[in-house]
């Protein structure tokens, strides 16, 4: 029941956007200040009318908009479900987005869907079919889609090869891109107890076509080691903003999201976020 | 030593069975907190999903309640598609079938009403249609016509005091609910579901109108409930709520 079609625009700018959430539906419209692009889950404008989509084509008329699947289980065991693929398309037929990325990560089951991020071991197994449903996803949008590094809290003893060589090889295979989460470089590097300069350093960012920075929770395991969870609950902490300067130096200027979830704050203070990335994109300028 | 994601789900949804091996931490050691982490996400994001979805219920039932009925709703009933905005819909009939809420009888039809407002709030828009094309139309030739409802319309029936109860525990002020059997009609004008409390016969008279029958039927409907059945202020509403989308005369 989707109508005409709103405006489209070819690419997110190389500049800040923020993740789209309906309090702050007017304050974007007033005064979107530093924010030049929005982000949203695809999921939750999968709805058939009423005021999501309403709001998502006023929107689109006037911002570029990156659609982030958080629902297709790219990682699962199982094929992807073709009602879930062909919801996408629909949304993404209509709205012809500047961007669409999908995670490194599987949710659905034979049980049902988990509503998380879950992990993968980082295998031959898992890469033959993470890249065969990125192909059927690829294929099936017409378009190249963005894959985001997870946050992990664990280890898989099985992996055989680094999240790096993996992603590295995904997109070699696929032709996808990547979408590279820094807050996620720092929450996993934390956890594993790796370095996230040389993860970044190793890190193909050419393929780079989109950077996310969020907040995360601080807690410990039952050992006394950090434990980081990536709850996009909280501001972007200070080590996060430094990576993210270090990526941009590294790779030059990429569109780069604020991605407040939970505990929303009002629009001033995620303006001031993305402002605070502008002013690192600046300084790459200057 | 692999990890299906079989066996990851299974410790995932039960919390007293042990960590799949093969799960480490730097360290090498099992990764017992680091999967919690996991388990948790799971849990407290559908929790709140549920929570979001069934305010006055978990108003009606107290938070603390409400999140462990959720707890066990989540196990038994996890979402069957990523849609989140419609997690739930076998609320009205676990809490049916649920023994400690037993008495409270009116749970049940209050988590519908829940259902439908969200059901109607997705619904596709759609254009009414203008009441003097009803009002044109002689009584004869009305009562021989059909009528199709806006997607975003529900009707909710209800041996209780739905409407009231609803009322109470989202309005500041509102009048205590006093027992009676309510029907509910749920409308969108533009965005915003709300839900009306239809006069005596009006729910009889709305679910004969939905299923296709003619308002000659539909009004015979309300009135064999209650004799005192107001054909014209019932549609003054369904008119002024916009929830006809199309008048169809008999051919």
């Amino acid at each position: 029941m989707l109508d005409a079609s709103p405006h489209s625009f070819d690419r997110l700018p190389a500049a800040p956007g923020v993740g789209y959430k309906p309090q702050h539906f007017q304050d974007i419209r007033n005064d979107p200040g530093p924010v030049t692009w929005l982000e949203i889950h695809a999921e939750n404008f999968m709805g058939d009318g009423g005021r999501p989509l309403a709001q998502l084509r006023a929107l689109a008329e006037r911002f570029p908009i990156s659609v982030h699947g958080v629902g297709l289980s790219i990682g699962g065991e199982h094929p992807l479900d073709p009602d879930h693929l062909d919801r996408l398309a629909r949304l993404v037929g209509w709205l012809n987005p500047a961007s669409f990325s999908e995670h490194l990560a599987w949710s659905t089951h034979d049980m049902g869907f988990l509503n998380d991020l879950l992990p993968l071991p980082y295998t031959e197994r898992t890469m033959f079919r993470v890249a065969e449903h990125i192909d059927q996803v690829q294929n099936t949008l017409g378009r190249r889609m963005l894959l985001e590094n997870p946050s992990t809290y664990l280890a898989f003893d099985e992996s055989d090869m680094s999240e790096i060589e993996f992603l590295s090889e995904i997109t070699r295979r696929t032709g996808c891109g990547l979408l590279l989460d820094v807050n996620n470089v720092f929450v996993s590097a934390t956890n594993q107890k790796t370095d996230p300069i040389s993860y970044l350093n190793d890190f193909p960012l050419a393929a780079v076509g989109e950077i996310h920075l969020g907040g995360h929770d601080e807690d410990t395991d039952e050992h006394g080691a950090p434990l980081l969870i990536d709850s996009h609950g909280n501001p972007v902490v200070d080590p996060v903003w430094e990576l993210y300067r270090h990526t941009i130096v590294k790779g030059g200027a990429k569109p780069t999201l604020i991605e407040w979830d939970n505990d929303v704050p009002d629009w001033p203070e995620l303006a001031a976020e993305a402002a605070r990335a502008q002013a690192i994109l600046d300084e790459m300028v200057a | 030593m692999t990890v299906s994601q079989d066996s990851f789900v299974e410790a995932l949804l039960t919390p007293d069975q042990p960590v799949p091996h093969g799960l480490s931490d730097p360290e090498g050691r099992a990764a017992g907190k680091r999967f919690d982490v996991y388990r948790n996400n799971v849990a407290v994001s559908l929790t709140d999903a549920l929570e979001t979805a069934f305010p006055v219920i978990a108003k009606l039932l107290g938070e603390v309640n409400f999140r462990n009925i959720a707890g066990l709703y989540v196990r038994q009933h996890p979402p069957q598609s990523p849609l989140m905005m419609f997690y739930g819909a076998g609320m009205p009939a676990f809490l049916s079938d649920f023994p400690p809420v037993a008495h409270l009888g009116y749970l049940p039809d209050i988590a519908r009403l829940e259902l439908a407002l969200r059901e109607s709030y997705h619904a596709a828009d759609a254009t009414p249609i203008d009441p003097a094309e009803l009002q044109a139309l002689p009584p004869d030739r009305l009562m021989t016509s059909r009528v199709t409802l806006a997607p975003a319309i529900r009707l909710i029936r209800s041996s209780w005091p739905i409407h009231a109860i609803w009322r109470f525990n989202i309005e500041d002020g509102a009048p205590k609910p006093a027992m009676a059997a309510e029907d509910v009609l749920i409308v969108r004008a533009e965005y915003d579901p709300e839900p009306l409390l239809l006069p005596a016969g009006g729910g009889p008279f709305l679910a004969a109108l939905a299923e296709g029958l003619t308002f000659a039927e539909s009004f015979d409907a309300g009135l064999s409930t209650a004799p005192e059945f107001d054909l014209a202020a019932t549609l003054g509403l369904l008119l002024t709520h916009g929830a006809i989308t199309k008048l169809e005369e008999s051919p």
